[in-house]
């Protein structure tokens, strides 16, 4: 089956957990497992990533690499794969990830397959299992091509500690391309855990940008009020400032499984519904009947939230009282 | 300022989608449609050039027929279509597609070249990075804010750590979020207008691309077998015939939630 490179992702000076379970995962089906660590002051980190299953780690440590940006990444691991002769490159998905690995692709030209949820070995050759279409259809996908290049669903794998010793650390020399240096950071807002908590809350009320403007929101928070619940909010609205970063479920933000999620003028994309389908009931409102949303809500009410939400709160609030 | 943005077509959303199990490809025998995630990037880039004076053209990859989807495009505001169509151009990937884009959009040097948030068919959401590789250009994805001055963008964007702000100078290639605007719908004086506006069609030949990189033998992946997915439990859709807040409370007692 080849050699398998993980790439590593970190922040923080932390080893990211949806990579190590990645790690994990090709410990278990590849035989010969690397790892590689990119960016400013990571080679420390090397160390623990022979726990989670990495034989040998590549370390490419560089100011230039400080900025968690993927031209650079593709070049770094263009060169490892040369070096290290790996034939499969696993990555968890991620905003970062998932630029690092087209851009890898069409360098190296293998094959790339993404959204991930399962990774396996059939008769020797390795398959992906992606669902697509809304998760309609649950696609087995395979590689004839390499290198071969997966991007797994964040959060699929669980890491598994524990497993190897002291890896061996391969450092990397850093040689940029010109065009890989020229798109640059100016600044990074890192997401306070400030503001309200939506993580624990057995019932969430979310707001998408059905609702149409930042001053809706009101229309869900006094329908989370009635039901004694959390607002959350979708990336749209989030991305638009409408509502704090805290509160958004999802892919970039955070997965819940409260009781009851109740969603407003929320189309349902995959990258919302990733993050809620935890979700012990979800119920929808939403006036398109083409949403995906529906396709997967326990009960679904296709109409204008600005009329069923007030009066939904209405009755709550009675039945409350 | 020269603005190009990819856009494709995909089934619409009223159409079932389906995967054909003979050919294992996305069906696209039903109605098409242009991909609902690249207004705002055509969206984005006509609000540039009226700022800023210029050309918008998207730039597509797909069978003939697309070329209605594109008519959109035009209706919204788009000066002009580039539709690469060939039969050896079927069953593409990710990584063959970026060479058809990238090849189509040398050709148009374009100062910025823009991308939608995703396909609604394929959610790959990845394909610019593998063009910006191919074009040697630098690359910004998920704006969700854009501003262009001095031959630089600025963009804004989330990651799930926070927000980045990002500079890059052009010629470049963004990719946008859908948050970053509304799109505009097409006025009845853009839909007539567009019918006249150019909408050029090219072969994989005109570009010069030869049928080993390209379509299925371009392509290093495969599709091997389809699986339903689990079962889920029921899901009920009503309409709201104005007692939806009633049928939703009975529910909700019904299921010991209120
Ligand atoms: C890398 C990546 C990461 C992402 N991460 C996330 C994430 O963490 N969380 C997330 O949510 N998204 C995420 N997204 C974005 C996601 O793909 C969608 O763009 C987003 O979820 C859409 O938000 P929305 O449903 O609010 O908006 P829309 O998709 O615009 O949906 C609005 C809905 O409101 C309905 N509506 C309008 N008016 C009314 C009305 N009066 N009454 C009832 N319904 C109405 C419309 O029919 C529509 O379905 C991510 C995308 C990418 C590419
Ligand atoms: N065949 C295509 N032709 C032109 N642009 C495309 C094509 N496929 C995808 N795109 C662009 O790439 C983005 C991401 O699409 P996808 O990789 O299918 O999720 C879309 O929003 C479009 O901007």
């Amino acid at each position: 089956m080849g050699r398998c490179l993980v790439f590593v992702e970190h922040a923080a000076g932390e080893a990211q957990k949806p990579s190590l379970g990645v790690l994990a995962k090709a410990a278990s089906l590849f035989d010969d497992v690397v790892a590689c660590l990119i960016g400013q002051g990571v080679r420390e980190l090397a160390a623990e990533l022979g726990a989670h299953g990495a034989a040998t780690v590549y370390v490419a440590d560089a100011p230039e690499l400080a900025d968690p940006l993927p031209q650079p990444r593709v070049d770094v691991l263009a060169g490892v794969l040369e070096t290290s002769g790996a034939d499969t490159v696993l990555f968890a998905g991620s905003v970062l990830a998932s630029d690092v690995a087209a851009g890898l692709a069409a360098r190296a030209g293998g094959g790339l397959n993404w959204d991930l949820t399962d990774v396996r070995v059939d008769d020797g050759q390795l398959v992906g299992r992606r669902p697509a279409l809304q998760d309609s259809v649950l696609v087995d996908c395979g590689w004839k091509a390499t290198p071969r290049i997966g991007l797994v669903r964040s959060g699929t794998f669980e890491p598994a500690p524990g497993g190897g010793g002291a890896p061996e650390i391969v450092d990397v020399p850093v040689a940029l391309e010109d065009f890989s240096t020229r798109a640059t950071m100016v600044d990074r807002e890192l997401a306070r855990s400030e503001g309200p908590a939506i993580d624990e809350a057995e019932v969430i009320v979310a707001g998408g940008r059905g609702l149409a403007s930042p001053d809706n929101f009101g229309l869900v928070e006094s329908l989370a009020e009635a039901l004694g619940g959390a607002v959350a909010a979708t990336r749209a609205v989030v991305d638009a400032g409408w509502y704090p970063y805290s509160t958004q479920v999802g892919q970039t933000g955070k997965t819940v499984a409260p009781k009851l999620y109740v969603a407003c003028g929320i189309s349902g994309a995959i990258q919302h519904k990733v993050g809620m389908q935890g979700a012990g009931t979800i119920v929808a409102i939403n006036k398109d009947k083409n949403a995906p949303i529906f396709d997967y809500c326990d009960l679904g009410v296709v109409g204008d939230l600005f009329e069923i939400v007030p009066k939904l709160t209405e009755l709550v609030r009675a039945r409350k009282a | 300022m020269k603005i190009a943005v990819c856009v494709k077509e995909v089934p619409d959303s009223a159409a079932p989608r389906r995967i054909d199990p003979a050919t294992m490809r996305l069906d696209r025998s039903g109605e098409g449609a242009l991909n609902p995630w690249d207004l705002s990037a055509v969206e984005e880039a006509l609000r540039l050039v009226e700022a800023q004076g210029g050309e918008v053209v998207c730039v597509s990859m797909a069978p003939e027929r697309a070329a209605a989807s594109l008519r959109k495009a035009l209706a919204m505001g788009a000066d002009r279509t580039v539709l690469v169509s060939d039969p050896v151009l079927a069953g593409s990937d990710l990584v063959a597609t970026s060479l058809v884009l990238a090849t189509a959009l040398e050709r148009e040097e374009a100062d910025l070249v823009l991308f939608g948030q995703q396909g609604a068919d394929s959610d790959g959401a990845v394909l610019w990075a593998a063009v910006a590789d191919r074009l040697r250009l630098p690359l910004v994805s998920q704006a969700a804010s854009l501003e262009v001055a001095d031959g630089r963008v600025r963009v804004k964007r989330q990651t799930e750590y926070g927000y980045d702000r990002i500079e890059a100078p052009m010629p470049c290639v963004v990719a946008v979020s859908d948050a970053i605007n509304e799109p505009r719908y097409p006025s009845l004086k853009g839909i007539m207008g567009a019918k006249k506006k150019p909408q050029e069609i090219l072969s994989a030949t005109d570009l010069g691309l030869s049928d080993a990189d390209v379509g299925e033998s371009g392509s290093g992946t495969t599709v091997i077998a389809l699986n339903p997915p689990p079962p889920r439990g029921d899901s009920l859709v009503i309409e709201d015939d104005g007692a939806a807040a009633d049928r939703i409370v009975e529910y909700l007692v019904e299921k010991k939630l209120l």
